[in-house]
């Protein structure tokens, strides 16, 4: 497999759960754009195989719905790592970049692509209409970035600049 | 919750990702004794009405919805249910062994990802290793071999459920009546392929747990244990069976309480207990009531009600296990793990003995029948029995649901672990000290609790423990 231009973007949350339904439906609109060299995989929650999945692309991108970031959006940096889970199945992304390193020599570089939600305490398969406009904004984003692959340039978290702005941006790039 | 004027109150909050979150409250007296111990599980409560006016061939793929962890048992026992909704007694011998390789698959990667995600940190650095070496990243530094077969053998079993259900996330492959689908030829190659490779894994998983367990038996013996009623569902012929059975109920030395009770009665024979300090409800059995029947289920409890199990390999290890209690039941918390394994292995030589079944690859998927209104489905999920109660309207439409999950089953016994973990171990401290943090946790994490009702998202603290003196001062705050 040619590593050298493969990204993998995973999206993971409970469609029934209203805005923690983000992630997939992120993956759903991206996979339509039939970006080149992209892997598309949801799930409910990050689990330890992923570890294997990333390992075979050079980079990886984690979406979310994230209940505390500046609106739209925000995309950062993922550094391997242990997390401080209690009793769960699940694993964070850190975790998974981290057994993918250790347990199958991954250099993949990773990025965590937060969208801002609102509602989640209900069954409920509707994204709230204000995290809509943040996920319309974010697939705009994601497309522009993965298309040039400028996932350190995109960085949100750097300097904290408005992710608002920069999905602003991103409707320049249209 | 209210602290009296003579007690101290440590707290544990532990808030996790997905599968919800709970709460440790240790109360102490004025010699620092632990007086209570009470595990809070914040339940989300809701997902029943959420299920009401919508049609019941839906259910199955609705419920999914519920969690992020095991919507595979939730996904069947939907399904069982509204099979008898549609009038259907019996699948087709394709349909129920498409949907059992689909459960043991889910029930493979379940248990698998608990033992080496989980719990091998504990198992191989010791209860008081540094939380930061104790954890799964430790065991891929130091035991790599080991952490690559937790996550192949979890991504084997993984691809089970894809192939069979459709899809990770909300699967359509049981449908009422049936499947959608069986197990193509080529489908079921890649799965024989590496299926010695995953029963050798299994093998070496199992004897981990049964080593540990053995080695350090009089360690784990009293941590967490205690005596209890037993309940799962059984085989007619008293077999081991994940899939389906009638429920039986033995004590804790091994007497029957109940025995191949139909599960569409079972509110003749269990009853739920509501506390005013918890969310959670307390399931008891009714012939004994609240105070001594409640009951443990999951692993543990099956080895202790079967009378066998019907593979060969795992019934030789089930025969192992009971033999250190002399074929009696057996009620070590820490007993969960080895027990777990035993059911991991099983699940693995039924996979194996599904994919050489040429039934898998016929087309007789679906059964019809004459509707009925109400219908209870049950399945032995990976953490323990699962039950599903529906009622439907002439509109098709769901009217009533009532689900008890396999931790709500457990929620009594692990009130009783963290009670007995803190007794033995914390009493006299009043400080939060690493050594209580993960005592009480081991305890917890040997029911493989599920709190299925949480949402996820980023910016959740993992774990928060505060400690409060007898006048209700906080003199401790932990967060790990």
């Amino acid at each position: 497999m040619n590593l050298t231009a493969t990204t993998v973007l995973i999206g993971f949350g409970n469609p029934g759960r209203c805005d923690d339904g983000l992630g997939p439906a992120l993956v759903d609109a991206v996979s339509t754009l039939g970006l080149p060299g992209l892997t598309t995989e949801s799930d409910y929650q990050l689990t330890v195989e992923d570890a294997d999945l990333v390992a075979h692309h050079e980079v990886a991108v984690f979406a979310d719905a994230d209940v505390s970031c500046r609106e739209p959006f925000r995309f950062h940096r993922i550094q391997p790592g242990p997390s401080a889970r209690f009793s769960s199945h699940a694993v964070e992304a850190p975790e998974v970049m981290a057994l993918a390193q250790q347990l199958f020599g991954a250099t993949t570089r990773a990025y965590a692509l937060g969208i801002r939600g609102y509602r989640f305490n209900a069954y409920d398969e509707r994204i709230s209409p204000e995290a809509r406009r943040n996920l319309d904004a974010a697939v705009r984003f994601i497309e522009h970035v993965i298309r040039n692959r400028s996932f350190e340039e995109a960085l949100t978290d750097t300097s904290e600049p408005s992710a608002r702005g920069l999905a602003a941006n991103n409707e320049d790039m249209k | 919750m209210t602290t009296t004027a003579k007690t101290k109150r440590i707290i544990i909050e532990p808030v996790t990702r997905v599968e919800g979150h709970g709460k440790v409250s240790i109360y102490l007296d004025e010699n620092n004794q632990v007086q209570q111990a009470r595990l809070h599980i914040v339940e989300f409560r809701g997902f029943e009405r959420f299920i009401q006016g919508r049609p019941y061939w839906e259910v199955p793929v609705l419920v999914q919805r519920l969690c992020g962890i095991c919507p595979v048992s939730h996904h069947l026992a939907a399904a069982k249910a509204m099979d008898l909704i549609a009038g259907v007694d019996q699948l087709t011998p394709t349909a129920e062994k498409i949907r059992r390789l689909m459960h043991y698959g889910q029930m493979f990667q379940s248990h698998a990802l608990h033992f080496f995600h989980l719990v091998s940190p504990d198992l191989l650095f010791g209860f008081d290793a540094d939380p930061a070496i104790r954890n799964v990243i430790g065991v891929a530094k130091k035991f790599p071999d080991l952490a690559v077969q937790g996550v192949m053998m979890r991504k084997y079993g993984q691809e089970i459920i894809k192939a069979t259900a459709g899809k990770k996330i909300h699967g359509t492959g049981a449908i009422p009546g049936g499947v959608n689908k069986n197990l193509s030829i080529p489908e079921r190659d890649v799965f024989l392929k590496d299926v010695e490779q995953m029963m050798n894994w299994a093998r070496g998983s199992l004897k981990i747990a049964k080593d540990y367990t053995v080695e350090h038996l009089a360690t784990l013996a009293p941590f967490g244990s205690f005596d209890s009623n037993h309940l799962s569902l059984v085989r007619a012929d008293g077999a081991m069976d994940l899939y389906h059975g009638n429920l039986r109920a033995i004590d804790a030395v091994g007497n029957r309480i109940f025995d191949q009770v139909n599960y569409q009665r079972y509110t003749d024979y269990i009853a739920e207990e509501v506390k005013p300090w918890s969310y959670m409800k307390f399931p008891f059995i009714r012939s004994i009531g609240p105070e001594n029947g409640w009951y443990r289920v999951g692993p543990l409890a099956r080895l202790n009600t079967c009378d066998f199990i019907d593979t060969p390999e795992a019934e030789a290890a089930r025969r192992e296990f009971m033999a250190v209690t002399h074929d009696k039941p057996n009620n070590l918390t820490m007993a969960y793990h080895w027990a777990r394994m035993i059911e991991l292995l099983h699940s693995m030589e039924k996979i194996q003995a599904l994919l050489h079944d040429p039934d898998l690859q016929k087309q007789d998927l679906v059964v019809k029948g004459q509707r009925r209104d109400e219908a209870v489905g049950v399945i032995e999920a990976p953490r323990g029995t699962l039950f599903h109660h529906y009622k439907v309207d002439r509109n098709d439409q769901v009217v009533m649901a009532n689900l008890i999950v396999s931790t709500t089953h457990n929620n009594t016994p692990m009130n009783r672990a963290v009670q007995k973990v803190t007794q033995d171990h914390i009493a006299g401290k009043t400080e939060i000290t690493e050594g209580l943090l993960n005592r009480v946790e081991v305890a917890i994490r040997a029911y493989d609790p599920c709190l299925s009702c949480a949402t996820h998202a980023m910016g959740r603290m993992p774990l928060d423990v505060e400690l409060f003196d007898h006048r209700g001062v906080m003199i401790d705050h932990r967060a790990r």
